[in-house]
């Protein structure tokens, strides 16, 4: 297992999800003896684990079942503990594109946070890219080294404990693109620049505050950046269910049989709602958005150097 | 880790593909010599721009040259006179003293663009009397129509697939950038995959999965009819490399590899002639194990290419003169056509037999097809705990792809979603969400897969049960 390859087999060191179901999963560090209990029962590593293909079904003690699965970084934003707010695949994935990420690119981020983006971003730049990540605060900087460490991708990222405000990125004309989620982004643009290389290089704000964005655009036009873009995405979840619909009672005229319009006992009312007279209900399948839904996380203004 | 050093800027090269930008207008080029080129009703030459690089901004010269940019300094410290509103601004559309001639009098005397909007200001009676914004907004318009200036940007997923949204949505089955971008990502898309790819979208889906795989691991492009479209990877300019791995097969092929039938037979659109020399051979085979069958037809074919061209050689011993000359060019052609068709099929049973793994490390469809039957078989070559993600341009597809795939089992974290995105316009005081966003960009259905519980006939079921568990109806406030 590694989160910037693929192993079949799960073995003692490596991070696995426990998947119970849709909303609930959680990752678990593999390890010789260990025992992880479930609201199935007691899952034991030793047996249970390790040696299995990923994607197994392992039953739990109490009789329940659960799926293992391999870490992505998709994953691990999903069940990674939270040390800060996070960005989820939604945002990441665009951030990913629009900065023109791919295997090879050299990319600067701060803060590091709680390593969500960090995880796919070195995913994205595996095997000969580099990930050079800022965090002002001492503990998360250090958890996350210790992450990158245990994930088995310490060497492909950097990360540094200063004020990036202050002192930058601590490299200078490499980066092709840099990412900037900071509480005054507008103070980093000058340090971004600096990062970037020569031409071309890419950079990124992400801020919840429609205020902060003005003085990020400012800042980025002030230091000569161009096609300076905002947008934000939203993700619509649905959830695929079965739908009965009562068909009303609009009584019936003195001597016709069948209502005028929907006639649910027509065998060319075929393919979509199908009636059942003797319940008068109609049948469909529907893509049913959830009650509540995210209605924002934050502005993503995008530059390029020129 | 090594640090890398300061990065040069690409030039453009002649043979680039390259991408014409002017504001949010792209248009995708071949970079060619004396080629004329039409862009946002601008015609003119490339010639000039090889050798610069990418992302410099040119001006089209009064020849069709094109010629860079200098950099101007705005001449903005001076206060300028303007009015606070639009009350008493009549719009009767005589307000520029300059006539549709005069500015194209200037236009051919070769005056720059910014000096043709600097006269329009001078010329406009209202202009004065419009708030700063509006004297903005009216500036930024002039010079959008006579400051053409051009962008030559390089080619990658964010600038191809804005591209074809924009220009050609019907082509790529309108899967918006956003859409597309979520699919790199829920697919894990990177180096070293072995990635399986059905797409309709002009080779756009497959051009953005190679990009994040970096020319690392491998892709088998499934297709229909005769061959795959590719018209928008060669866009992207990848390195000949990135195409050693890239394989292809026929999706008329996918029934018989996954019920051991799987044979070179017939190839979509192939010769007769070949076909039946070989079925001869080949009819045995069908029961045999696919590697047997691969050892064989391979021999088979080398076999006859031999034996074509010993006969060849007979042939032009028997001749004479001019006959004896097109006998040869035909038996050339006929000899290129065989060696053709014997390296098809040798890509075809490395690709079958990379598939015949069922170890994939993913699959990725976005296509104009129905996707339930795209779906159902083409996770059977997917390895378990890896992810897939599905495109249609339709919600209701994707509603009945889910369901059949709850049947099939072997599935979870099943995911039906789309996005929904907004772009701004960021200016101090006038920030807003700009007037106009697409209605709509496609849906995603997406899942990871896991062991197959072929055995127990009901436990799929209780899986989708349990993985459908309402969540908390609780309404969070």
């Amino acid at each position: 297992m590694s989160f910037v390859e693929y192993g079949d087999i799960i073995k003692d060191g490596d991070t696995a999800i426990v998947f119970l179901g849709h909303e609930s999963m959680f990752p678990v560090k593999v390890q010789h003896g260990t025992v992880t209990q479930t609201k199935y029962g007691v899952i034991r590593h030793s047996t249970d684990l390790i040696g299995k293909k990923y994607g197994s079904k392992v039953t739990c003690s109490k009789g329940g079942w659960v799926f293992i699965l391999h870490p992505t970084p998709e994953l691990w934003t999903m069940n990674l503990p939270h040390r800060t707010q996070i960005l989820y695949s939604t945002d990441i994935s665009i951030i990913t594109m629009m900065l023109e990420l791919k295997p090879g690119s050299v990319v600067c981020e701060s803060g590091t946070g709680s390593g969500s983006l960090s995880h796919a971003l070195i995913r994205t730049v595996a095997p000969t890219g580099h990930l050079y990540t800022v965090e002002f605060h001492q503990q998360r900087a250090e958890k996350a080294r210790e992450e990158f460490r245990e994930h088995g991708v310490e060497h492909l990222v950097t990360v540094t404990n200063q004020d990036v405000c202050k002192n930058g990125f601590g490299v200078s004309n490499i980066a092709d693109a840099v990412f900037l989620d900071i509480p005054s982004p507008w103070e980093a643009i000058g340090h971004a620049k600096s990062a970037l290389k020569a031409e071309g290089g890419r950079i990124c704000s992400f801020s919840p505050c429609i205020e902060q964005v003005q003085r990020t655009c400012l800042a980025m036009e002030e230091y000569g950046f161009t096609e300076i873009n905002t947008l934000e995405i939203l993700l619509r979840v649905f959830n695929v269910r079965t739908i009965s619909l009562q068909i009303p009672d609009l009584g019936k005229a003195a001597e016709d049989n069948s209502s005028a319009d929907f006639d649910s006992s027509n065998p060319s009312n075929q393919g979509s709602p199908c009636a059942n007279p003797q319940q008068g209900t109609v049948q469909f399948k529907s893509g049913v958005p959830l009650r509540e839904m995210v209605g924002h996380t934050g502005y993503l203004t995008f530059a390029t150097k020129s | 880790a090594m640090e890398p050093g300061p990065r040069p800027g690409l030039r453009i090269c002649e043979g680039d593909c390259a991408v014409l930008k002017r504001d949010d207008v792209f248009k995708a080029v071949p970079v060619l010599r004396r080629r004329k080129i039409i862009f946002e009703k601008q015609w003119f030459y490339l010639d000039n721009a090889i050798g610069h690089t990418y992302g410099t901004t040119f001006e089209v010269t009064s020849g069709g040259n094109l010629q860079p940019k200098q950099e101007v300094e705005e001449t903005s410290t001076e206060t300028k006179e303007a009015g606070t509103d639009n009350r008493n601004i009549v719009d009767d559309g005589k307000s520029q003293k300059l006539t549709h001639d005069d500015i194209k009098a200037l236009k051919d005397k070769g005056i720059k663009g910014q000096e043709i909007v600097q006269q329009l200001i001078e010329n406009s009676t209202t202009f004065r009397d419009k708030t700063e914004f509006a004297q903005d907004k009216y500036i930024k318009k002039k010079k959008k129509k006579y400051e053409a200036v051009i962008t030559i940007v390089k080619p990658s997923t964010r600038i191809l697939s804005t591209m074809y949204y924009a220009r050609e949505p019907g082509k790529i089955s309108h899967l918006r950038y956003d859409t597309l971008a979520q699919m790199l990502t829920l697919g894990n898309i990177r180096a070293g995959n072995k990635m399986i790819v059905v797409e309709t979208c002009a080779g756009l889906v497959l051009g953005a999965v190679m990009e994040r795989m970096g020319g690392y691991g491998s892709i088998i492009q499934m297709y229909p009819g005769g061959g795959p479209v590719r018209a928008a990877t060669s866009c992207f300019g990848f390195p000949k490399s990135f195409f050693d791995n890239l394989h292809e097969f026929p999706l008329s092929k996918v029934d018989s590899l996954l019920s051991g039938t799987f044979s070179t037979e017939t190839l979509p659109s192939e010769e007769s002639t070949l076909v039946e020399e070989e079925s001869n051979g080949l009819t045995d085979e069908k029961q045999t194990s696919l590697l047997e069958a691969e050892e064989e037809s391979t021999t088979e074919t080398a076999m006859e290419i031999s034996q074509a061209e010993e006969h060849d050689i007979a042939d032009v011993n028997a001749e004479d003169g001019e006959f004896k000359e097109s006998k040869e060019k035909e038996n050339d052609s006929v000899r290129q056509k065989q060696r053709k068709q014997w390296e098809r099929r040798k890509k075809l049973i490395e690709a079958a037999a990379l598939l015949a793994e069922k170890n994939a490390d993913g699959l990725i469809v976005a296509s104009k097809f129905h996707p339930t039957p795209l779906l159902l078989s083409l996770l059977e070559f997917v390895a378990p705990s890896r992810p897939f993600v599905v495109y249609c341009q339709y919600k209701e597809p994707l509603l009945e792809c889910y369901t059949k795939l709850r049947e099939r089992g072997g599935v979870i974290y099943l995911k039906l979603s789309e996005t929904w995105l907004r772009n701004y316009q960021v200016l101090p005081d006038r920030s807003h969400p700009k007037l106009t966003m697409s209605g709509g960009g496609g849906y995603l259905l997406s899942g990871i897969t896991v062991v197959l519980d072929k055995g127990k006939s009901d436990s799929s079921h209780l899986e989708a049960l349990k993985i459908e568990e309402p969540s908390s109806k609780r309404c969070k406030l």
